[in-house]
């Protein structure tokens, strides 16, 4: 999953240019992605990882760096499994770290 | 501010009078000898700004020597074209009334912000309206990701988050908007041998509020140094009319009244001026938000949007790149 995120990133925000981006590295704080990126982000997310990010869940401590996104998406498959609606069967085209 | 630390509570007051000379010795010169135009152009939207501008230039060039311009489309507001005939009435002006909606529909403007919007809400259609929104700053520090509200022909209103592509498709698509009225303006300067005038603020100006090519193009800028409230402070003493002073800044873009600030700012203008002034000369966020009865919270908040938008609009203000 880490692997996969991280290409993601750097891909559609480096321009494939992989340089010193490190895992911890905020986002904002590098201005890597702004606003349109965290779109592009979300859907991605939501699309590889058959998961719904609400609008309360947009936040820094979420998004703001590569491995705060595993956080938040390991977190949002365990919530998912753990509840009567799973909706992790959708699009499981990814679901281990 | 103040020797003794304390942030003035008139930080942005203007000697009116001062200013009104400078700026329009700086139009005169500016039209005249750098430019070498005869007069100017201004289109005037019925908002604060583009008003201002067009008392300016009346006073700096004489007023036969400016050419107002209406361009209303299918979304605007009447009330922009009463206000706008306002002003050319007080100044006594030529002006040209240009409806832009045939131009825009041949570019299908409407139709495609129509499809994009239909990628979220699949039943938008005739007699829907829309206007698109950010959260606000105090939105428990969420990204400023834009959502579609829409009403239905029976009123009933709904708010849905965007997809990249409705978003970027819908911006795309409005932004004919701003474009096609820089056309006519300039189709007007050709004609009198006259100078566009842009009208952004300098909170527009700085943040990037403008369609590069659009309302972003222009050959001279008066007020783009000039604060939005410093701008109303102009506004009442060149006579702009009341109407247009009591009207709350707005887009008038989409078919739902939209404001500047859910739109862009995030913030009301007053309060924005004070945090770009606060950020920009080096007052820290306590002690500006103490003097004007704001949190730290959001003045630092307001710091950082401040600083994220300059980043990522700064290509709006780039020149085309040449190669050395």
């Amino acid at each position: 999953m880490l692997q996969t995120i991280r290409r993601f990133v750097i891909d559609n925000y480096l321009f494939g240019e992989e340089g010193q981006l490190g895992d911890e590295d905020s986002f904002m704080e590098t201005g890597i992605i702004d606003s349109t990126g965290i779109l592009e982000l979300v859907r991605f997310l939501e699309t590889t990882y058959g998961i719904k990010v609400t609008d309360e869940e947009l936040i820094p401590d979420n998004l703001d760096s590569v491995s705060k996104i595993v956080s938040f998406i390991l977190a949002k498959q365990s919530d998912s499994q753990q509840t009567p609606h799973d909706c992790s069967s959708r699009l499981p085209e990814e679901t281990r770290p | 501010m103040k020797p003794d630390g304390v942030v003035s509570s008139d930080l942005l007051r203007l000697d009116v009078e001062a200013e009104t000379a400078r700026i329009t010795g700086w139009i005169r010169n500016t039209v005249f000898h750098t430019l070498r135009r005869k007069g100017a152009v201004i289109g005037v939207s019925g908002g604060i700004d583009s008003s201002v501008v067009a008392f300016l230039c009346a006073r700096a060039l004489g007023t036969d020597r400016i050419q107002l311009l209406f361009m209303p489309e299918a979304d605007s507001s009447p009330q922009s074209l009463q206000l706008g005939r306002m002003v050319a009435d007080a100044l006594n002006a030529k002006s040209a009334l240009e409806d832009i909606s045939p131009i825009l529909a041949g570019a299908g403007c409407y139709q495609r912000r129509d499809d994009s919007i239909r990628l979220v809400v699949p039943e938008y259609g005739l007699g829907h309206k829309c206007k698109i929104v950010l959260p606000g700053l105090l939105d428990a520090g969420r990204y400023a990701i834009f959502s579609v509200v829409v009403q239905s022909p029976d009123g009933k209103m709904s708010k849905v988050r965007l997809t990249p592509d409705a978003y970027l498709g819908i911006v795309a698509a409005t932004n004919f908007k701003q474009r096609t009225r820089k056309m006519m303006e300039y189709y007007y300067a050709d004609l009198l041998q006259y100078a566009v005038a842009g009208t952004p603020n300098l909170l527009e100006y700085d943040q990037g509020f403008f369609v590069k090519n659009g309302d972003g193009a222009a050959d001279f800028k008066p007020i783009a140094h000039l604060y939005k409230s410093q701008v109303y402070q102009l506004a009442a003493y060149l006579g702009v009319p009341e109407d247009i002073l009591r009207r709350p800044p707005t887009t008038d873009t989409y078919t739902l009244e939209q404001s500047q600030e859910e739109f862009y700012f995030a913030l009301p203008y007053e309060q924005m001026d004070l945090c770009l002034y606060g950020k920009d000369h080096g007052i820290s966020a306590l002690d500006l938000a103490q003097a004007y009865g704001m949190t730290e919270d959001l003045v630092e908040r307001a710091y950082h949007m401040i600083e994220s938008k300059r980043k990522v609009t700064k290509y709006l203000h780039a020149q085309s790149m040449t190669i050395d």
